[in-house]
């Protein structure tokens, strides 16, 4: 509650917990994008790419206007995601070693020029480093409307192309069969990320940034096979997570913002990977679970059926180690039994004796001929 | 040049060639951005290993953060065998979490220890001559460049007793492991490497940078080779040549040498790219070039067998008719007489065309190709 009222009441907190909002609505959208379409690490190369861009930005105006750094940490993301394409469209060395090299060797570049800035040109300097691991609470007002700004216009051309962006990702070689410009789309689209990922790096940094990008959209697939529905999950759980992820940081000692939004985001992440209907591991354990004692009841039924039929008599009742030697011993039989028990169809005779009702004897027969079996 | 700067560019070039070996496997096998997803993964690990132990330098320190690059490909294959996310996807997921495990540890709890992100993701290899190695009162040169001499050897001898069984694993696999190799096994162990190797590094070049030296040498290597001995040699020498024109380029700048050597590692692949004999753009382009003349001389000498002896010789051979016959422009078609007579294919007498013997066997040879 007090937490809710800092919010509402304390500036620096307020913003902060909108910044981290919008990065995690424009990343966790734009990002749906790229894991759907396997680009997962981009992010994480444009995003290391980029230090090397703001630090020429630096280096070139002197300015340290955010805008600024954010136009040159665009500009470094486009050149390294070319140079990547470029690598693996001109040379036989593969995507993954593209990736690896490029985000290496920019970020390398960009600690040279770091140091080389903060060696000739004192003190002035002080604040770029932040950009390294992010400094959420250095943000204003102003870093946030600009963040804003071109996050909602990212989305704006997100949603004005998204049929063409849902051809982009699911069906390439379609959307080229009906004349659509597919590499301008794939470029047009490719920037857009490298948007979310800029107006990011700021408060979570280069190194924790693809985070952002990946894991609201991996948390969200899990919830939905709709497109539409994917991407509005994930900004919804970039955004929770990162205005969570900076009330948590701000709420304790020494708990540095950027790291906290990822440990958030990673908590939905597994939850959604364990909990999400359908798709989710529980989920998924219990409906296996459930279709395995089911065929276990079916086939102890049908067992005992047929041994009836063997003798010739449909009330003959049947010891129970018969009916587990002949599922090999694999156990849960008497369980099955008990259950089926229940729903009249097999009662008990002295103790370990079971037989078939009349409804059972129906029910077997039933399964019998649906699964074409001649017990005969 | 000093012995400080000697020293410094000793340990850069063990550090690099030691990055280079089992980098090589990594960028063949497909799996470079491991080397990503490790060099980050491993901070946690070195930060409980750093509480335990308070010594940056201790070897228990070193084998609990490589254990943590084990774990960290371990939980990516976790996350990659439940089919919900892709692999990159799992790779993307695992090591932003580790890795901000290790920031908040580190924020939390080594605030007035000497342990910061900065320095174990950044490295500062300028420090390397300060930190002695010193046995029974003697001096044996910096500490760092006996571990990560060791950990070369260690490198040396796993690539020498598992060559062959890597080879087969990293180009089969599934032939490895119908002959019993036991891919899985090796893989582990490669990884256990890749983990060492960037443990080990971390407080010279700093995490990132491994990475740099993991995959830049190595895929430098493989635009000049088709041969895996002769890209494991050449990945440890590209190595060894960014290392020390790194320290170079930081001297010059006065900047950070770790980021210069990741540089000029880059440096060295763009110089590959473009000139790489065969495979290299230039080289490419030449091909290209040769080809295009070559068809045509074999054009040429082809049209002019075909009307040798026949009435039409005297026609078909003017030099003019080229243009119409072959669809040539005149400046083509000059340019191509011109070579083919230096080349000593045809010859050239008042206006006409021939063929020399060897133009007749070039056309010959064009002939039964096709």
């Amino acid at each position: 509650m007090e937490l809710l009222h800092d919010l509402l009441t304390n500036y620096t907190l307020r913003t902060v917990a909108l910044g981290a909002a919008t990065l995690g609505i424009v990343g966790g959208g734009l990002g749906s994008y790229a894991v759907l379409r396997g680009q997962s690490l981009l992010g994480d190369a444009i995003s290391h790419a980029a230090l090397p861009g703001i630090a020429l930005a630096f280096l070139l105006t002197g300015s340290k206007d955010p805008a600024v750094l954010m136009l040159g940490a665009a500009g470094a993301g486009v050149v390294a995601t070319l140079a990547i394409l470029g690598v693996t469209e001109t040379t036989r060395v593969k995507y993954d070693s593209a990736l690896a090299l490029m985000l290496s060797v920019f970020f390398g570049l960009g600690l040279v020029l770091l140091t080389y800035i903060q060696r000739h040109a004192g003190a002035s300097q002080a604040g770029l480093d932040a950009f390294l691991f992010g400094q959420a609470a250095a943000l204003v007002e102003r870093d946030v409307i600009i963040m804003a700004l071109l996050g909602g216009i990212a989305l704006l051309a997100m949603v004005l192309c998204w049929k063409e962006f849902k051809l982009l990702a699911f069906d390439r070689t379609f959307g080229a069969s009906l004349g659509l410009p597919m590499r301008a789309l794939d470029i047009v689209l490719t920037t857009l990320l490298v948007i979310a990922i800029v107006i990011g790096l700021q408060t979570v940094g280069v190194v924790l940034m693809s985070a952002v990008i990946i894991a609201p959209a991996a948390a969200a697939r899990q919830w939905t096979d709709r497109l539409g529905w994917m991407v509005g999950l994930a900004a919804l759980f970039g955004a929770l997570s990162g205005a969570g992820g900076a009330m948590v940081s701000a709420s304790m000692a020494n708990m540095p913002t950027g790291p906290t939004i990822v440990l958030c985001m990673g908590a939905v992440v597994t939850f959604s990977l364990l909990g999400a209907p359908n798709r989710g591991l529980l989920w998924q354990w219990w409906r296996d679970r459930r279709n395995a004692r089911r065929l276990r009841r079916e086939t102890v039924l049908v067992d005992l059926y047929a041994l009836a039929l063997k003798h010739g008599d449909m009330q003959y009742a049947h010891d129970e180690s018969a009916l587990d030697a002949m599922l090999a011993w694999s156990g849960g039989v008497h369980v099955a039994l008990e259950r089926l028990e229940d729903d009249g169809l097999v009662t008990r005779t002295n103790g370990h004796r079971w037989r078939l009702t009349d409804a059972g004897v129906q029910q077997a027969q039933a399964l019998a001929d649906d699964l074409h079996l001649s017990l005969r | 040049m000093s012995l400080a700067q000697l020293e410094i560019q000793l340990v850069a070039t063990v550090v690099a060639v030691a990055c280079a070996l089992p980098g090589v496997f990594l960028i063949l096998r497909r799996m470079a951005m491991m080397s990503d997803a490790i060099s980050h993964a491993i901070l946690p690990g070195i930060v409980v290993g750093f509480f335990l132990t308070e010594n940056l330098a201790s070897p228990f320190l070193i084998v609990a953060a490589a254990l943590t690059g084990l774990l960290t490909v371990g939980l990516v294959e976790v996350v990659e065998r439940t089919k919900l996310v892709k692999e990159d996807a799992a790779i993307g997921l695992v090591f932003p979490v580790l890795f901000s495990l290790g920031v908040i540890l580190i924020a939390r709890f080594a605030g007035d220890v000497h342990l910061d992100t900065d320095a174990v993701l950044l490295g500062e290899l300028a420090f390397a001559p300060f930190d002695r190695f010193v046995l029974a009162g003697w001096d044996l040169g910096p500490r760092s460049l006996w571990v990560m001499g060791g950990v070369l050897l260690i490198n040396l001898i796993f690539l020498t007793t598992f060559y062959k069984e890597l080879k087969l694993a990293t180009f089969d696999a599934g032939l490895a492991a119908a002959l019993g190799f036991l891919p899985g096994v090796l893989h582990y162990a490669l990884m256990g490497l890749v983990s060492l190797t960037a443990v080990s590094a971390f407080d010279a070049v700093g995490s990132i940078l491994v990475v740099a030296l993991m995959v830049g040498p190595p895929a430098t290597a493989y635009l000049l080779t088709d041969r895996l001995a002769v890209m494991v040699g050449l990945s440890a020498g590209l190595g060894a040549l960014s290392a020390i024109s790194g320290y170079w380029l930081a001297f010059a700048l006065d900047a950070s040498i770790a980021g210069s050597m990741a540089t000029m590692a880059g440096v060295w692949f763009g110089v590959a790219v473009l000139c790489a004999p065969e495979r290299g753009v230039v080289a490419r382009y030449r091909t290209r070039r040769n080809q295009k003349w070559r068809f045509a001389e074999q054009m040429l000498t082809i049209h002019l067998m075909q009307h040798e002896d026949t009435p039409q010789a005297d026609r078909e051979t003017r030099e003019a008719h080229l243009q119409e016959h072959l669809g040539w422009t005149p400046t083509f078609a000059e340019r191509v007489v011109r070579r083919s007579t230096q080349r000593g294919t045809i010859e050239r007498t008042n206006g006409h065309l021939a063929l020399t013997p060897r133009g007749r066997k070039v056309a010959k040879q064009a002939l039964e190709r096709t």
